[in-house]
């Protein structure tokens, strides 16, 4: 027994700030102290709030301390694990209140949250199998082995609503439900941890925070189904994931929660991973299927579909990470307590990556039903810096930006829908006025137009063409008419490509016409970035009240484009600057080396 | 993405061949062995020249315009030598939208190459990569396995500094 719980967070946000350090520094000062048989050191997955890391939590207080540096690690150790003195300093301060330190689920990041997938992120030590365990682990799987058969496990997932957390929101219990209806001599249930949307990383945590819940859920799955074998396919970019992943197989094989007779029923069921090698497409069903086998991970139409004919041929299930942990928990606690959360189709928890320009970015799950307006400004702590907020963009290179107006649309599948975005895997992207929406298109298309496998020509020259133009309109070199054709091209290219990476491709482009044209517009008629963005409409300008005439920038010039002028500004000494345009290469090297100010782009 | 292939000559060391021949050993009744054995045959090489693609192609029994073209489909396989450091920016979403952008545009113009490129004396590399998941220090660049974060541009020089007598 220890008198106290050090949480260290180990996710990838907070490691990435020399967390792993931070808990050995720990361990060393506390040996030192003496403390090593009363204060445990754990690391752990990922707390959720990113944005304030490395993050450490020391329990039974829930003395919650942000972006700790090592050198405040002696400190802590000398005055709060051995005095008791909390260093009030170096906590989260919105936790302080006056004298009293107010509980981690009261504040803003976390009041509204509601933890089912995450549940024991940062709470548990993932790499120990006896702590999730303690957090009744591995029960769900010995109650569906040993009290339910397959039709029921499948009836109660069905019952709960879960829809696939990945993207398409497509019924969990009805995709089991085909599977199982297919016979074979092989199964396979497939875990999609392929989380390729650019800055979503809500797989990652789970995998990283709670792998034993991904694999109870795909035994239970495979129970389900008649499988025996399952495969997760994994980002090779997440070393931290796929290293405690390992680790949890192993030991669940030594546990005998994977293998042969499992609990002793003579249910067989064991998994094995496989590593990414980077391809967006492969996302889709049936390139990842394809990609499991080795090959370049093209799709392939569909019927037949991954339940008839999957992987290597056989029926086969795929699910995402999150989904497979929304799981375990309704076996246990029963679908009408899922069901009882979230809106009249999307039932449970969602879980979103906050990131971009809000102040707590980070990872944040919350029922099915809040409105976009509570998890930017609530739990997100709105804008920094005060600026305006102008877009969320949610669902990747899949889905579009939501503007201000929808902020009170409450989330859910069909919703993000209706308003031409998507829930995609739960990347949730704020923009602010300084973020041009044409160049945010861009964006979006030049990483699509990289990532089409090339197999279908509407994915391939479409997308292609597309960009084409939205470069041309970011150049100042666009038409009236090329909304006309950019519009025309993206219906084309939804309705007649291959797969979902196609299909959903152009989303940003239509979205931010839809919402942003005004934008396009400045782009096209005025010529003007109204963000300040886009370089080749941008122009510099010296204000010549405030230049002192100090040199500085026509020194760092790389053109000698600035040249001194004959005017010089009541209160200064030397005559202001100016700079030639013809000759500006809209560097911007001048205005950050400006020490007054003087120099603004517009 | 287009490959940059490389034009340096092959150098591979019979340890290396070594090494490689026990990869294939192990993986050779797999049958999706392509991917892993690649995979494995770049932490050897740290690369993938044509000449390491014939032996998995030759060892596994496999045509080798399969290998080649499971090695130019996915991002990871690299067909020309990284740096001594391989410098990586972010351009996952929540990077780009913070300026990441403008982070890699400073380094290649600093640095004289482009993105997946590497300068002549083979210190640096410059890559441009996806999302890494440290969105909460965005914008990021990596140096090989070292992050830094929460950048502007006005420090890609001293970062640079850093590596530059190493």
């Amino acid at each position: 027994m220890f008198r106290s719980n050090v949480l260290v967070c180990g996710g990838t946000g907070c490691t990435s700030s020399n967390s792993l350090q931070i808990a050995e520094k720990l361990k060393e000062e506390i040996k030192a102290k003496g403390l090593d048989k009363e204060v445990n050191v754990i690391t752990t997955g990922c707390f959720g709030l990113c944005a304030l890391g490395p993050i450490m939590v020391v329990y039974p207080e829930g003395s919650f301390y942000s972006m700790v540096k090592i050198e405040d690690i002696p400190e802590i150790v000398e005055e709060h694990l051995l005095k008791g003195r909390i260093v009030t300093r170096l906590l989260y301060q919105e936790t302080v209140v006056e004298d009293t330190i107010k509980s981690l689920n009261k504040t803003a990041f976390y009041a509204k949250q509601k933890r089912v997938a995450l549940r024991n992120c940062g709470v548990i030590d993932p790499e120990k199998i006896d702590d999730y365990i303690a957090r009744d682990g591995y029960a769900a799987l010995g109650k569906v082995l040993t009290e339910m058969t397959p039709e029921q496990v499948i009836q109660t997932i069905l019952d709960s609503g879960l829809r696939g957390r990945g993207g398409a929101g497509f019924p969990t219990g009805l995709k089991w439900k085909f599977a199982a209806g297919n016979q074979a001599d092989q199964k396979y249930v497939c875990c999609n941890a392929d989380e390729g949307d650019p800055g979503a990383f809500m797989d990652r945590s789970v995998l990283e925070g709670d792998p034993h819940s991904l694999i109870e859920a795909m035994a239970i799955a495979g129970y389900a189904i008649g499988a025996s074998k399952g495969r997760v396919y994994v980002r090779a970019e997440y070393p931290i994931a796929v290293k405690r992943l390992q680790i949890a197989i192993d030991q669940a094989r030594e546990y005998g929660l994977l293998g042969e007779d499992i609990f002793g029923t003579g249910f067989n069921f064991d998994m094995e991973l496989r590593l990414g090698a980077g391809a967006f497409v492969c996302g889709e069903e049936t390139a990842l299927m394809t990609s499991i086998e080795g090959k370049r991970g093209e799709p392939r139409p569909r019927p037949p579909f991954p339940a008839v004919k999957g992987l290597y041929q056989k029926p086969t299930i795929l699910n995402n990470v999150e989904t497979y942990a929304n799981i375990a928990q309704i076996i246990l606690n029963g679908p009408e307590w899922f069901a009882s959360m979230g809106t009249e189709k999307s039932k449970g928890t969602k879980v979103f990556a906050l990131g971009g320009k809000i102040n707590h970015t980070g990872l944040v799950e919350i029922p099915m039903g809040t409105t976009l307006r509570e998890i930017v400004f609530e739990i997100g702590g709105g804008i920094p810096n005060g600026k305006k907020f102008k877009a969320a963009q949610t669902g990747g290179p899949s889905g579009g930006c939501i503007p201000e107006e929808h902020l009170d649309v409450p989330i859910d599948y069909d919703n993000l829908l209706a308003i031409g975005s998507m829930m995609g895997s739960g990347g949730l992207i704020v923009m602010d006025e300084d973020n041009c929406m044409v160049d945010v298109a861009k964006f979006f298309l030049e990483f699509t137009v990289d990532e089409s496998c090339g197999k279908c020509t509407p994915c391939r020259i479409g997308t292609k063409r597309l960009l084409e133009m939205l470069d041309k309109i970011t150049k100042g070199q666009g038409t009236m008419e090329m909304l006309d054709e950019m519009e025309e091209l993206c219906e084309f290219i939804k309705a007649n490509s291959l797969c979902g990476l196609g299909q959903t491709a152009p989303n940003p482009v239509l979205s931010t016409l839809r919402y942003f044209r005004n934008e396009y517009l400045a782009h096209i008629q005025d010529k003007k970035c109204p963000a300040g963005v886009c370089k080749d409409l941008l122009e510099y300008t010296i204000d010549r009240e405030k230049c002192a005439g100090c040199g500085l920038c026509s020194r760092k010039c790389p053109t000698q484009a600035i040249s001194v002028t004959d005017y010089t500004a009541p209160g200064k000494r030397r005559p202001a600057l100016e700079i030639d345009h013809k000759k500006c290469i809209k560097c911007g090297a001048c205005m950050a080396t400006c020490k007054f100010k003087a120099i603004y782009k517009a | 993405m287009q490959k940059k292939i490389s034009s340096i000559p092959f150098s591979g060391t019979p340890e290396q061949e070594a090494r490689l021949k026990e990869v294939i050993a192990k993986n050779i009744d797999d049958p999706g062995a392509v991917m892993p054995v690649l995979q494995e045959a770049q932490e050897i090489y740290g690369y993938l020249p044509i000449e390491v693609q014939t032996m998995v192609a030759e060892g596994l029994g496999v045509p080798l315009e399969e290998v080649y073209g499971v090695s130019t489909f996915y991002s990871q396989f690299a067909l020309s030598p990284k740096g001594k450091y391989n410098i990586s920016v972010c351009l996952g979403t929540a990077c780009y939208v913070k300026g990441s952008g403008d982070i890699l545009n400073k380094l290649s113009e600093m640095l004289g190459i482009e993105a997946e490129e590497c300068t002549p004396d083979g210190k640096f590399s410059l890559t441009a990569c996806r999302c890494i998941g440290a969105c909460g220090l965005a914008p990021v660049l990596t140096v090989n396995d070292e992050v830094y974060g929460r950048l502007t541009v006005d420090d890609v020089p001293g970062i640079l500094d850093k590596y530059k007598d190493a």
